[in-house]
């Protein structure tokens, strides 16, 4: 388990960035899909289908209690048992209780990282129940016990070499580090478990409104594995995955492949509506829909709301300098990046998350690439603004600033301060360390206002 | 056609011969201007932080300084963003100081976009020399949109060789009181750069801000490198 915390960020990403394996993982994997991405968009116009995805969103999550309430009555009629969790503990004792009514052994699970966020496998694991990742970057982290560190593509941080050793020593294969071979070892291993599993757990991409539909962007086929082959399928979303209308899918299936991996379409889309009726029919026999809120509600009165607009492509950590210098796992919670510094600090809470807010340079990079126009920067600022008004800014900080806003309206108090950090500058160098004044060249003897006539 | 400079405080501290080398260039090209007395720093580091009663400490001093009517040139993208757009957003719910702040944003140019679509520099012919790479500022580019101006100067410098960088919209590392905050980050961000730089093999690396120039100047230091760091009013000026 990543047991790191989003409190010791600065540490966790000083230790991060000694890592020369993760390190190189992370520049190449992040470099690449940035490339695919900015390929794939030029078969679209970008701008104008992101303004419209970002109203079609925006819409959703002004009206959400309504279209949940419809949701719920369509996927109900077509034949699913729609659960509504407040928080994580409870949509994990949902899915318990699901699995322990019908007898379930062993779960083939999809990748959800709503299901990351409840804590789920865990849970799962200490009620007796196996739990088996079928996606493959979540089945090799699983292997490894970590979590995933890229929303998109949760072994980002490791390198086929790490991989092949990781598969040799748990699954007592050949060492190999040609993806081909690993990716068929893991084949074979999860082709066993999908079909002997007595339930299926997945995620969702978004759910429709209008027809009681979840939809899912795979790439893999375990999706569908996960979905129909064994008898019992839950699927666990959060409440704001919804789109009005199947017409607004493909708004959406044009922006989330391109954003998310570059690609022009994944290679599975499903729409799944109910559970399976009559023998031609496919889908699960049973179906469960367990909607987590965790406090999504309550980001919807906020002045963040537009968080909840975000569709989890993860574009805005692959053109992230910061998430791509330090990886996922530094961040400390679910999800990272720049969308993670504002929905773990959303969903957490600021004494739980503070120091994540400084983890931007605020360059502005993940705001261009958003599909759905969330104000990220904007927020982040909002958010460290938040943290100085809940007094979790640090106290030299705060003194800091008090002096710096003294400095700023008083010519004296500044020039003064220039004259004397010329001056003493070996010695503020030596008090300011290495990594910070010592990064600044030595001040001019003559500042520029005292060179003029 | 009379102008006010604002200098920066990183630029007053660090980096006077920039300040001086726009002054070259407002004096060949028949610019007044003036140095508004008593300018300290937009309050940038403060608005970053969270810190907004004291950004808006900064802001009114500004404000206080920079009266009248001329146009306002700053020789960093970052300072101008500031002044230009965050200022309006600081007094929102107050409509006086709204309203000032309103009137200054409205006047503040970056120094490359009023060198290129104000006096038109870029179309008297500059000497250079060398190979030059550039670094395209985070709030320069994405925030004002000079993606154009800076290349335009460049390409200005007759003698002079552009080699573009790889990725050079990605930012810098530095981030005002990012670098202070989160120094390992900041400075394995800015190895990168300083990776991309020396790759292009130029002699000189150009850019519109100081504290981009500052942080790229130690990271290539950290490398060893000999990559030389000039602020593009210097290589204007001096191709006069």
């Amino acid at each position: 388990m990543n047991t790191q915390s989003s409190l010791n960020f600065r540490n966790n990403a000083a230790a991060a960035i000694k890592d020369a394996a993760l390190c190189k993982s992370m520049r190449q994997a992040t470099d690449t899909f940035g490339t695919k991405r900015a390929v794939a968009m030029e078969t679209v116009d970008f701008a104008a289908l992101r303004e419209k995805a970002s109203s079609i969103r925006m819409e959703v999550l002004d009206n959400l209690p309504a279209y949940i309430e419809r949701f719920t009555t369509q996927a109900t009629k077509a034949g699913a048992n729609v659960h509504r969790a407040a928080d994580a503990t409870a949509a994990n004792l949902i899915i318990a209780d699901i699995l322990r009514h019908h007898n379930v052994k062993r779960v083939a699970k999809g990748k959800s990282m709503v299901s990351e966020e409840t804590h789920l496998n865990a849970h799962l694991a200490k009620e007796g129940f196996e739990v088996v990742e079928t996606d493959l970057g979540e089945y090799i982290i699983q292997l490894e016990g970590e979590t995933p560190s890229h929303i998109i593509v949760p072994a980002i941080h490791k390198n086929r070499g790490q991989i092949g050793r990781l598969f040799a020593d748990r699954l007592g294969v050949d060492y190999s580090e040609d993806p081909q071979v690993l990716t068929k070892i893991a084949r074979k291993v999860l082709r066993e478990k999908f079909l002997s599993a007595d339930a299926g757990i997945s995620g969702a991409n978004f759910a429709i409104a209008e027809s009681g539909s979840l939809v899912l962007f795979t790439n893999e086929g375990n999706g569908r594995m996960v979905t129909s082959v064994p008898p019992l399928h839950i699927a666990i979303l959060s409440i704001e995955k919804m789109l009005p209308s199947l017409t607004d899918l493909p708004t959406f299936m044009r922006l989330l492949p391109r954003s998310a991996t570059g690609q022009m379409l994944t290679s599975y889309v499903s729409i799944l509506t109910g559970n399976r009726k009559g023998i031609d029919a496919t889908g699960a026999k049973e179906l469960h829909i367990v909607l987590l809120d965790n406090g999504r509600s309550e980001i919807l009165k906020g002045d963040c709301r537009e968080m909840l607009k975000c569709i989890r492509c993860g574009a805005c950590m692959n053109v992230c300098p910061v998430y791509r210098s330090v990886g996922g796992h530094a961040y400390g919670w679910t999800y990272p990046g720049p969308m993670g510094i504002v929905l773990t600090t959303l969903l957490t809470g600021m004494a739980q998350s503070h120091p994540l807010v400084d983890a931007s340079t605020l360059c502005g990079a993940c705001n261009d690439v958003c599909p759905v126009k969330v104000p990220l920067q904007e927020m982040i600022l909002k958010l460290r603004s938040r943290r100085v008004a809940e007094g979790f800014s640090p106290a030299t900080v705060s003194l800091g600033m008090r002096l710096f806003g003294a400095v700023v309206q008083s010519l004296w108090l500044f020039s003064t301060g220039e004259k004397l950090a010329s001056r003493f500058w070996p010695v503020l160098r030596r008090v300011g360390g290495e990594k910070v004044v010592g990064r600044l060249p030595q001040p001019a003897k003559v500042p520029f206002s005292r060179r003029l006539p | 056609m009379h102008v006010q400079l604002f200098g920066t405080c990183l630029m007053d501290t660090f980096f006077p011969e920039v300040g001086e080398a726009v002054i070259r260039i407002f004096n060949k090209f028949g610019v007044e201007w003036t140095y508004p007395k008593g300018q300290t720093c937009c309050g940038q580091p403060a608005y970053n932080a969270g810190y907004i009663s004291e950004a808006k400490r900064a802001a009114e001093h500004f404000l206080s300084r920079f009266s009248g009517s001329d146009l306002i040139i700053t020789p960093s993208g970052s300072c101008a963003v500031m002044v230009k757009h965050h200022y309006p957003e600081l007094f929102y719910d107050t409509p006086v100081k709204r309203q000032a702040a309103e009137q200054v944003a409205g006047r503040v140019y970056e120094l490359s976009q009023f060198l290129v679509n104000v006096l038109k520099v870029h179309e008297t012919s500059l000497t250079g020399s060398g190979t030059l790479t550039y670094h395209s500022s985070c709030h320069l580019t994405r925030t004002l949109g000079a993606t154009r101006e800076p290349l335009a100067l460049i390409a200005a410098l007759r003698g002079a060789t552009f080699v573009p960088m790889a990725d050079a919209t990605r930012c810098c590392g530095f981030g005002g009181v990012f670098m202070a905050k989160l120094p390992e980050i900041s400075m394995a961000i800015a190895d990168d750069k300083a990776a991309s730089i020396i790759a292009t093999g130029a002699e000189t690396v150009t850019g519109c801000d100081c504290g981009c120039l500052l942080n790229i100047a130690d990271a290539l230091k950290k490398r060893g490198s000999s990559v030389k760091v000039k602020h593009i009013a210097e290589l204007v000026a001096e191709g006069l």
